[in-house]
């Protein structure tokens, strides 16, 4: 069952992204269909990552405040970036703090810690089962409670109905 | 005046390459360099964008994209090569 | 239209400077790829998309879409893989640094091993 969602949904992916690159005539889109299904074909064997997606209206609506959420985070990121590279004194207090997330599946986490990467501060280092170690460049919580609620949460309740 | 504009950010966006080159001269360390050449090719990316608007050739656009690409993985494979060898 | 993306053009190219300027004035490798990677990844979504609206009939949207979509997905990752190796390479924390969790815990797991191989020599 996972597998078969895997494939349709790459297999859409990636004939969205022929179309895209492509001029639209029908060559190209009979061309796109054949290749597409081949990757998908020659990809059975690998971990079906994108199984894990859910397909229901709620969890399409969390996609979108997901990206939202993201491209706010983004810009907020930058601007607090840019202060601290202006300034002088160049204000920073970094270390690696510790993190804990509830996502299950792969892609979640893949998502997760590279939305935390591009979010105010904070950068992955390294996952370790449950655990995210995160460089934070001004720690404000030292314990792992405090760091996974400023941290992980503002975007783990999307991903978590997005991906379970 | 668009086009100065345009030029401006062309200009400061070689000044960006510039200062990470840099970066990836003083090092220090092979693991800052790879850091450096990271950046630079991001920004590189962008640099083709650019080329691609000032000559009018949209085919340069996928020259960007491939780049992107190879640099991902080239990056990625260095990573590793300094995590453990290859 | 024009005028417009000119601006965010340049507004990218800023977020690049800084960028890039942030590479080279923090003071250890963490710090330098957190700069690199946020302000790199704005700068250039912000370019491309300003000169897509200046010159839309040589640059696609489309590509366009997928070139930002490409950077936003790669960036993190890379710069997360480099982050690691950084890391187990051993390479040292800036002497600003509060705090490093993760070498408290490989130190654990190191010694956790150690004690059950003596352990297992008894």
């Amino acid at each position: 069952m996972k597998k078969v969602k895997h494939a349709i949904l790459s297999f859409l992916g990636l004939m969205l992204i022929w179309v895209m690159l492509t001029p639209r005539d029908m060559q190209e889109i009979v061309a796109g269909l054949i290749v597409s299904a081949l990757v998908v074909l020659l990809t059975l064997g690998m971990e079906p990552v994108l199984g894990d997606v859910r397909l229901t209206p709620k969890s399409l609506w969390y996609g979108v405040l997901y990206v939202l959420v993201f491209l706010r985070e983004l810009l907020v990121s930058n601007l607090d970036v840019a202060r601290r590279v202006i300034d002088p004194k160049l204000p920073i207090k970094p270390g690696i703090v510790k993190v804990r997330t509830k996502l299950q599946s792969r892609i979640g986490r893949t998502l997760l810690a590279n939305s935390i990467t591009l979010t105010p501060g904070t950068l992955t280092a390294e996952i370790r089962g449950d655990y995210l170690y995160i460089h934070w460049i001004e720690i404000r919580h030292e314990d792992l409670e405090g760091a996974t609620r400023d941290i992980v949460q503002k975007f783990e309740k999307y991903l978590e109905v997005i991906f379970g | 005046m668009v086009n100065t504009l345009y030029t401006i950010a062309a200009m400061i966006g070689l000044a960006a390459l510039l200062l990470a080159f840099v970066r990836m001269i003083i090092g220090p360390g092979a693991a800052n360099r790879v850091v450096a050449l990271d950046v630079m090719t991001i920004v590189s990316i962008s640099l083709i964008v650019f080329l691609s608007a000032h000559f009018g050739r949209g085919i340069y656009l996928d020259i960007a994209l491939v780049y992107s690409l190879i640099a991902f993985v080239g990056v990625v494979a260095m990573a590793r090569y300094l995590e453990r060898g290859l | 239209m024009e005028l417009a993306g000119a601006i965010v053009t340049l507004l990218g190219s800023l977020f690049l400077f800084l960028g890039a300027l942030g590479l080279f004035r923090m003071p250890d490798i963490y710090n330098r790829m957190q700069a690199g990677t946020k302000a790199t990844t704005m700068g250039t979504l912000l370019f491309i998309a300003g000169l897509a609206m200046g010159f839309h009939e040589t640059i696609g949207a489309s590509k366009v879409i997928i070139i930002i979509l490409f950077v936003i997905f790669t960036n993190p990752l890379s710069s997360h893989a480099l982050a690691r190796a950084a890391h187990k390479a051993g390479i040292p924390l800036a002497k600003e640094t509060v705090k490093d969790d993760l070498a408290a815990d490989e130190e654990n797991e190191e010694g956790a091993m150690k004690g059950t191989q003596e352990g297992e020599e008894l």
